[in-house]
């Protein structure tokens, strides 16, 4: 589980967040939605630690994240896997190699494990046989998928999945997110998904928190969303006309 | 800019930090020292012979007198080429190749979050990234030293055999005549400092870029410019120092 206590995070002038409590239970799909601006990035990045809060703390299993140094937070780290949004795989390495990359620096398996074991995570995003190609030969939602590959690679405890559905097409989309919500529910990952998606957040939110202007102004689940008189939420989830007409079906 | 230098010194202090697997970066080293060392070669010959050429055409010219032996030209052409010309001509296009190089490729790593995914798996991004950089700089740039110094004599016995202002006996024998090992030394400390000024410098220039590509691109041009500047301030610290 993680739990954040209170986040607040400033630049220069700016405050981003201000005050962000919630708790991410593991085998859960938790969604931070928001609209542009609103400080989800900004909250994920303090929770997985690229970001110092201003004020704050974030819990992975109760041990205070916040106030470890850098060698301390390496067995938690280790324990991280992430997806980022432009997927930041490492383009001087084939896939194979992307996958292999947390196996060689922190495991002492032999050179044979950890090819399986990155064979088995090629497997399990469906790029069996994509070993020895290189980041710029792929498409933009097999790179996503090689990001998965990299990011279970460790088997994590946590997962940190930044806008997955960015610039993909639809079918891709829910192939990305099907495959999240399968990984967190058979491995019970604390999964954490930024993401302004209406798609994700109606077919994986298992519990969402919706930011705006630097606050959490709403949580719940996708069930509990389109009955919500929250107007913020309303405004930021029924904007378009599709899901105006989706809701009254509901 | 004291602001900046504690920022470069933080940085190099991270950057050697002890390694989370010593082979993982063993290997990133040796990948480095090709890309520096064999990378460059072909560049660093070229302006290798020309400029001892050049030298050696000049120095005979200045030295036309009856009055001066013709071998001087070789002693001037050789003690110019191992304490000037090879370590810090040939520094200044290695950090227009290498440095640009480095500033750009940790540029990009950082603007496409490569950075950020190496910090969430618990790597010392520096120490990963920017360590074997500087060991490469600063053992390969005195052996490409060395082998500049030997092209641009040998520059300069072509230019003498082509252009007959001297004869390369007497050329051969101003090399030979003479010859002090301090030079040598000195080239190789510079050389060594310079390698260790263009890796580090660009590196930092890289991995503080925050933007996009052409923020990156501003990057590297400050790694080659600010770097440039101080291999010359280095230099005359150095001969200073030491001759």
């Amino acid at each position: 589980m993680i739990e954040v206590k209170d986040i607040h995070k400033t630049f220069g002038e700016n405050e981003v967040l201000k005050g962000i409590s919630s708790k991410f239970l593991p085998g859960k799909n938790n969604l931070i939605i928001g609209g542009s601006g609103s400080g989800k990035t900004t909250l994920l990045k303090c929770i997985v630690g690229l970001h110092d809060p201003t004020k704050g703390q974030v819990f992975f299993d109760e041990e205070n994240f916040s106030e470890m140094d850098f060698e301390q937070r390496v067995p938690i780290r280790t324990q991280i896997g992430m997806l980022f949004q432009n997927s930041a795989l490492f383009d001087s390495m084939t896939v194979e190699e992307n996958v292999m990359f947390p196996l060689n620096l922190f495991t002492t398996q032999s050179k044979a494990e950890k090819l399986d074991r990155a064979n088995f995570c090629l497997e399990r995003v469906n790029l069996k046989g994509k070993n020895k190609l290189y980041p710029a030969e792929l498409s933009g939602g097999m790179k996503k998928r090689v990001g998965i590959a990299r990011a279970i690679s460790m088997q994590p405890k946590y997962l940190f999945v930044d806008e997955p559905n960015s610039g993909l097409d639809p079918k891709t989309s829910i192939l990305i997110d099907d495959l999240i919500a399968e990984l967190t529910e058979e491995y019970n990952i604390t999964t954490v998904v930024v993401t302004h998606d209406m798609n994700s957040v109606m077919g994986i939110g298992d519990h969402i928190i919706f930011l705006h202007n630097g606050q959490k102004w709403w949580e719940g689940s996708n069930h509990e969303i389109a009955k919500t008189d929250n107007k913020e939420l309303n405004d930021f989830v029924f904007a378009s006309k599709f899901m105006q007409a989706a809701r009254e079906k509901l | 800019m004291i602001y900046s230098f504690g920022k470069y010194i933080l940085l190099l202090r991270l950057s050697f930090r002890k390694p989370e697997k010593f082979t993982v970066y063993w290997a990133e080293v040796m990948r480095e020292m090709v890309s520096v060392g064999i990378g460059s070669l072909g560049i660093i010959s070229i302006i290798s012979v020309f400029i001892g050429a050049a030298t050696t055409i000049q120095v005979a010219f200045q030295l036309n007198s009856p009055l001066v032996p013709n071998s001087i030209a070789g002693s001037i052409a050789r003690d110019s080429t191992i304490l000037e010309f090879s370590p810090t001509i040939s520094s200044l296009v290695l950090a227009g190749r290498v440095g640009s190089s480095i500033a750009s490729q940790i540029g990009t790593m950082r603007v496409t979050e490569q950075i950020d995914a190496l910090e969430i798996m618990g790597v010392n991004a520096p120490g990963y990234l920017i360590a074997p950089k500087i060991i490469a700089g600063v053992t390969m740039v005195p052996l490409l030293v060395i082998a500049s110094i030997a092209l641009g004599i040998f520059g300069g016995w072509i230019a003498c055999g082509a252009s007959g202002d001297i004869s390369p006996s007497d050329y051969i024998a101003g090399v030979q005549g003479g010859f002090n090992g301090l030079t040598v030394r000195v080239a190789m400390v510079k050389a060594a400092v310079f390698g260790f000024l263009i890796a580090s410098i660009c590196a930092y220039q890289g991995f503080y870029t925050s933007g996009g590509a052409l923020e990156v691109g501003q990057s590297a041009t400050k790694g080659v410019v600010y770097s440039c500047v101080m291999i010359l301030f280095a230099d005359l610290v150095i001969t200073r120092l030491m001759l």
